[in-house]
């Protein structure tokens, strides 16, 4: 299936959908993180660099550090994300969708020089591009995926109109149509929405002791009926 | 049921699991948003956490069970999608809240050191000899071929760090200056900051190619074991064996184990690929992550004691060289009896 969307049911027998993140998205988030890591690097080398060999040895161990548990700080204290995951809005996860822990993520992080192999993630990019959850290597071993977190959507403001209720019997999908509709007036010109709503005509045909009222305002009206606004009586 | 009805509704329950959620994962606003909803609770400062966790615990489960069920009735009923994803991000984060691990982080590392670590060795035993036998097998055979062809060295190393090897090891060089405890203490610090960085970077490498159905885990091993082997013929060749050696042994019950024991968790994720059994590949080697980064965790922790003892005490010269082999020779034992005796004994 040619989709990034993945279901995963809840033990409560709720599905949930996580949106899995591509490699672009991901080469960009590591460009970004690398290059953190490189001023942190040079920064911390100048700052350490005055203290002669003391200094030398916490910096090489920080470079250490930074070098290997850079990612896994960062996903396991920061909801799954590195600053650069962060800033493209990405986040680590475990299979089942609960945050990534400790053994997970070093895991993952540990095998990024496979992934790095032969040079500039040749390997990773291949597994990624085969891998229909969009895994590499490590995200294969560790079990864990990456995606984009989604962020809270505004609530789809009707335009203002008058309620009116619906002259026929329409399926669900169909009501969520006119709704979405409307909720997307506001977005179009106005001769492309009548345009938009002329569609609806076709349709009218079938029903034979009433019509629907294929015009915007009547549209919005019908919108406003079926989110639950009624005509304050 | 209209949506906005339905939104009317059951609001304040979403805003109340939106509040625990963010108590639970301890953001700033937590107070705030508790004393939202629990006025009847004591003050800020009379609610301790044990209260705090009692409201969570009988408050939240019954909640976050509510807010499926209005997740799939709001499905069901094809309400609006912005309704339908407000509910689907909120059951994510319960989801989230509710079945994520609380580690007892301290408690956790302790039973491992004394029970976990070496119960886990002993249960992948042949393919810790193995991976020994990757080490040591061609460091001997280099050793060897050094020892009765010199010139052989110069397959590995070049000029320079042959060069660089004797100097450091001969008499009055590097490692035995003038000076009673060896190198100056700064100079300890620096080199325990590169040992740190070189030598737990090797056993990462080693670990991690193992993915490469253990061929990765194969090269370094037997690399790490050609140099170290043409390294010791060499200089024993120099005549400056006792020097090497009392230099090496300390640390080397330390640094050489844990090196074979990366290896070890490499060749389980190997392992996993080349005979998944009765797994698929992919699962296999998703199973054997979990004993391999166990495994890599205990030899990172060794590798760590390696490089402070390879910093401030090889280059010592505390103890005449007798009494550096006896220590060296202790902390061999040490290990040994570490991962054969600590933890469970194998059922009767």
């Amino acid at each position: 299936m040619l989709d990034t969307v993945r279901t995963i049911e809840t033990p409560e027998g709720v599905n949930i959908r996580l949106r899995l993140a591509g490699p672009v998205p991901r080469a960009l988030a590591y460009l970004l993180d690398s290059f953190i890591r490189a001023v942190v690097w040079l920064v911390s080398f100048i700052f350490f660099v005055r203290f002669g060999n003391f200094g030398l040895g916490i910096w090489l161990i920080g470079i250490f550090l930074l070098e290997w548990f850079y990612p896994v700080l960062f996903e396991v204290y920061a909801q799954g994300a590195t600053p650069g995951k962060q800033a493209l809005g990405l986040a680590v996860l475990q299979d089942d969708g609960v945050p990534v822990g400790w053994s997970a993520s070093v895991v993952r992080n540990l095998l990024r020089t496979v992934d790095f192999l032969p040079s500039f993630y040749a390997f990773g990019l291949c597994s990624v591009l085969l891998n229909r959850d969009f895994k590499r290597l490590g995200d294969i071993v560790a079990k864990t995926i990456v995606v984009h977190r989604s962020k809270p959507r505004v609530p789809q403001k009707l335009p203002p109109g008058r309620a009116l209720p619906l002259p026929i019997g329409l399926s669900s999908p169909e009501q969520q149509l006119i709704v979405a509709f409307a909720a997307r007036v506001p977005r179009l010109t106005w001769d492309r929405a009548q345009e938009l709503a002329r569609i609806l005509d076709s349709t009218n045909g079938q029903h034979t002791h009433a019509t629907l009222h294929t015009d915007v305002v009547s549209l919005i009206g019908y919108a406003q009926h079926i989110v639950g606004e009624r005509e304050p009586s | 049921m209209t949506p906005n009805e339905f939104t009317r509704r059951h609001e304040q329950e979403w805003e109340q699991l939106e509040a625990l959620i963010a108590a639970r994962s301890g953001r700033g606003s937590a107070k705030r948003s508790h004393r939202k909803y629990y006025p009847e609770m004591p003050d800020d400062s009379g609610m301790n956490r044990t209260e705090e966790q009692t409201v969570d615990q009988t408050v939240f489960p019954s909640l976050y069970r509510r807010v499926c069920l209005h997740l799939a009735l709001a499905r069901e009923r094809h309400y609006p999608s912005a309704l339908i994803d407000r509910l689907d991000r909120l059951t994510l984060s319960g989801h989230q809240a509710f079945y994520s691990a609380r580690s007892r982080l301290l408690h956790n590392i302790a039973q491992f050191a004394v029970h976990d670590f070496p119960t886990l060795i002993r249960e992948h035993a042949r393919l810790f000899w193995f991976a020994s036998a990757l080490l040591y097998l061609p460091a001997l055979l280099m050793g060897l071929l050094v020892h009765f062809q010199p010139e052989m060295v110069y397959s590995l190393l070049n000029h320079d760090n042959v060069r660089e090897l004797e100097e450091m090891y001969r008499a009055g060089g590097a490692i035995e200056p003038e000076t009673g405890s060896g190198r100056a203490a700064d100079q300890n610090f620096k080199m325990l900051g590169f040992y740190v960085r070189n030598n737990i970077s090797i056993g990462f490498q080693c670990f991690a190619s193992g993915i490469l159905f253990g061929l990765g885990t194969l090269f370094f091993l037997s690399l790490n074991g050609l140099i170290f082997g043409a390294v010791s013929a060499h200089l024993i060749h120099q005549g400056s064996a006792e020097r090497f050696f009392q230099f090496v042994i300390a640390h080397g019950a330390f640094e050489l184990t844990a090196i074979v024991l990366c290896g070890m968790a490499g060749l389980l994720l190997g392992r996993a690929l080349i005979s998944p059994g009765r797994r698929r590949r992919s699962e296999a080697l998703a199973h054997a992550a979990n004993p391999a980064v166990r495994i890599v965790f205990g030899a990172t922790a060794m590798l760590l004691i390696a490089a402070f003892i390879e910093a401030f005490w090889s280059s010592g010269t505390y103890l005449p060289p007798t009494g550096k082999f006896i220590v060296g020779g202790l902390l061999w034992v040490l290990v040994a009896a570490y991962f054969l005796f600590m933890g469970a004994r194998r059922a009767p």
